[in-house]
């Protein structure tokens, strides 16, 4: 916080719940800061998730194999990719450039 | 910070705070987080402007735009008061303080004191235990706690204790050394059982000073006991009411003792601990010559526990002068602090303990939480000043706690539901007060001291001014206290 400075534990611990709630869940049409929205991916009312103006993938900005990679890493919608969190970490061991390797991405079973 | 909870709309007034000025500086002491939190200017000169009137979002907006802040900072402000509760508006439903609920069944124990004699070789007038407002009844009660008492308890503990990984026993009286061949058996059966299960095991006690030999200092030194001295003063107040049978006082007995205790007890802090009465309130004398005549490490001061009618008590004029005193030597504290010493007066060192940590207590004290009594014949109480006394037996420890009844003593004794203290900005760090005080002056541990109020409203709010000096011109030091009070 900006105007007040926390000088006990408790004060801290107010001050730290409001810098995670910064970090939390955002508006897509909030002020700044903007949600970040990654590489290679676009918002759904533009065109271009995983097809570029033209109805095709050659214009994306980015591969669109990196689409699924982004979604998978840094995404702010979460979408049906592994759950890397707590049961699949090496999902993407096999991938190291999504623009080369994306075929190594698989399904899981678990 | 654009996301913390924004209420746009309604009418902001000051939300539930004590502000205080430390180092040329403004701070709020948030009361229902016990938070503190330094202002810049702007949140200072909010919490000016919400003091007179309420003010609706776009006027206290308007507001800091003519004191010259731009609309981003101005909204990044109101946001940021009303996320910490500094500002409320009428228009949010505040979640309703959260009512006394039923207290936590499964506990773990941390600590027992055990009365192991309710003996005594003084008779000091004032005491508790066996004066005028004593609500001890030990007719027909074993006077010495015997071994296997002693051991079931230390058992008890261990047992009600899971989970935590250091324990803690108290010896208590009585006066303790009048059963000394047993406590020393109790610390050796005590660190054993501890050990067996990887776990620590801690030990102090409460004397009057009176029966200590080279033998015992040498083991509690050993042992890593922590010692308390029961005192009054130099010799013409201890010997005023700390007396013996006969009358005699007390203080040339205890001088030598104490000064062997002192010089040869390495392992731990000595502290003496006075009651004030009518006629010793002479606090600034009686630190010096305990602190600096005698060598305690640490010196702390209480009014006496009583009535309200008896010839010992103090009047409002000598708690007055008491509390001027504990002005003086609180500023004394601070100096030392600003220089990085320790100072002996530990009423401000206990509550600067908790002001670090932010304490938010449902009840003054452990006692009937994590803390239980036990008296000679092995029957619980919530703490050591209810021993013995049949009102508030709270189960044994060769059977269990009395769960009802504990449940009754905490019940009453949360903050919750003592009807003054909810509008009372120190309950943080008060909660109503000693429950044992309550019973004594009231007749129910579960009602707020009142006669105390005043005096520990104007005592928060120095240490709270002691605190937020050393935050802004020696913040380390303060991290001494942090683990003062095991609340981390």
């Amino acid at each position: 916080m900006k105007h007040l400075r926390p000088v006990n534990r408790k004060a801290a611990r107010i001050d730290e719940s409001a810098a995670l709630m910064e970090e939390d869940v955002v508006a897509l049409q909030q002020p700044a800061p903007k949600p970040h929205v990654p590489m290679g991916c676009t918002l759904s009312f533009s065109p271009g998730w995983e097809v570029d103006a033209g109805g095709g993938t050659a214009g994306l900005c980015q591969p669109v194999e990196r689409d699924i990679y982004d979604c998978y890493v840094t995404c702010f919608w979460p979408v049906q990719v592994p759950d890397h969190v707590n049961y699949s970490p090496d999902w993407a061991s096999n991938c190291a450039v999504a623009t080369k390797d994306w075929r190594n991405l698989d399904l899981v079973f678990p | 910070m654009n996301d913390m909870t924004v209420i746009p709309s309604g009418r902001y007034r000051l939300g539930e705070l004590h502000e205080f000025s430390a180092a040329d500086q403004p701070f709020m002491y948030l009361v229902t987080a016990g938070a503190i939190f330094s202002l810049d200017e702007g949140a200072h000169a909010v919490l000016r402007r919400l003091e007179t009137e309420e003010l609706s979002h776009g006027e206290l907006v308007e507001a800091l735009l003519e004191s010259g802040y731009t609309r981003q900072d101005a909204e990044e402000l109101i946001r940021e008061l009303l996320f910490v509760q500094g500002i409320v508006s009428d228009k949010a439903r505040l979640s309703p303080a959260p009512a006394p609920s039923a207290p936590p069944a499964d506990f773990p124990l941390q600590a027992l004191v055990l009365n192991i004699t309710n003996q005594c070789n003084l008779a000091c007038t004032y005491c508790y235990e066996f004066g005028a407002d004593k609500i001890a009844t030990p007719q027909g009660k074993p006077k010495f706690m015997s071994l296997e008492t002693a051991k079931t308890s230390v058992d008890f503990l261990l047992r009600k204790s899971a989970g935590r990984q250091a324990v803690h026993i108290t010896f208590f009286g009585g006066e303790t050394l009048m059963n000394f061949p047993l406590l020393r058996e109790v610390v050796l059966y005590a660190r054993e059982q501890a050990k067996a299960q990887d776990r620590g095991i801690g030990f102090s006690l409460t004397t009057n000073a009176t029966l200590l030999t080279d033998e015992i200092i040498a083991f509690l030194s050993d042992n890593e006991i922590g010692v308390t001295v029961s005192m009054d003063g130099p010799p013409d107040l201890q010997d005023k009411r700390r007396v013996y049978k006969s009358g005699k006082g007390s203080y040339a007995v205890i001088e030598p003792r104490l000064r062997k205790l002192i010089a040869n007890h390495k392992t731990r802090a000595i502290t003496a601990r006075v009651t004030l009465t009518d006629g010793v309130t002479d606090v600034i004398r009686i630190y010096r010559h305990l602190k600096e005549d005698l060598g305690f490490h640490e010196v702390g001061f209480a009014p006496v526990t009583n009535s309200g009618e008896r010839d010992y008590m103090i009047d409002d004029n000598g708690m007055d002068e008491v509390l001027r005193q504990f002005h003086e030597l609180a500023d004394e504290w601070l100096e030392h602090a600003l220089r990085g010493q320790m100072h002996g007066f530990s009423n401000v060192s206990e509550t600067i303990g908790e002001l670090i940590q932010g304490v938010n207590k449902s009840h003054p004290c452990g006692a009937g939480l994590g803390l239980l009594g036990v008296s000679p014949s092995g029957d619980l109480s919530p703490c050591h000043r209810f021993t013995d006394a049949d009102t508030h037996t709270l189960g044994h420890i060769s059977t269990d706690i009395d769960m009802e009844k504990r449940e009754d003593f905490l019940s009453r004794g949360h903050v919750g539901a003592k009807y003054e203290c909810q509008s009372c900005w120190a309950r943080p760090l008060c909660a109503g007060g000693c429950h044992h005080e309550a019973f004594v002056r009231y007749g129910d541990t579960g009602h707020a001291n009142l006669h105390y109020c005043d005096w520990i409203r104007e005592w928060t709010d120095t240490c709270l001014r002691i605190y937020g000096a050393v935050s802004v011109l020696n913040p380390e030091f303060l991290e001494r206290f942090a683990a003062r009070k095991g609340l981390s």
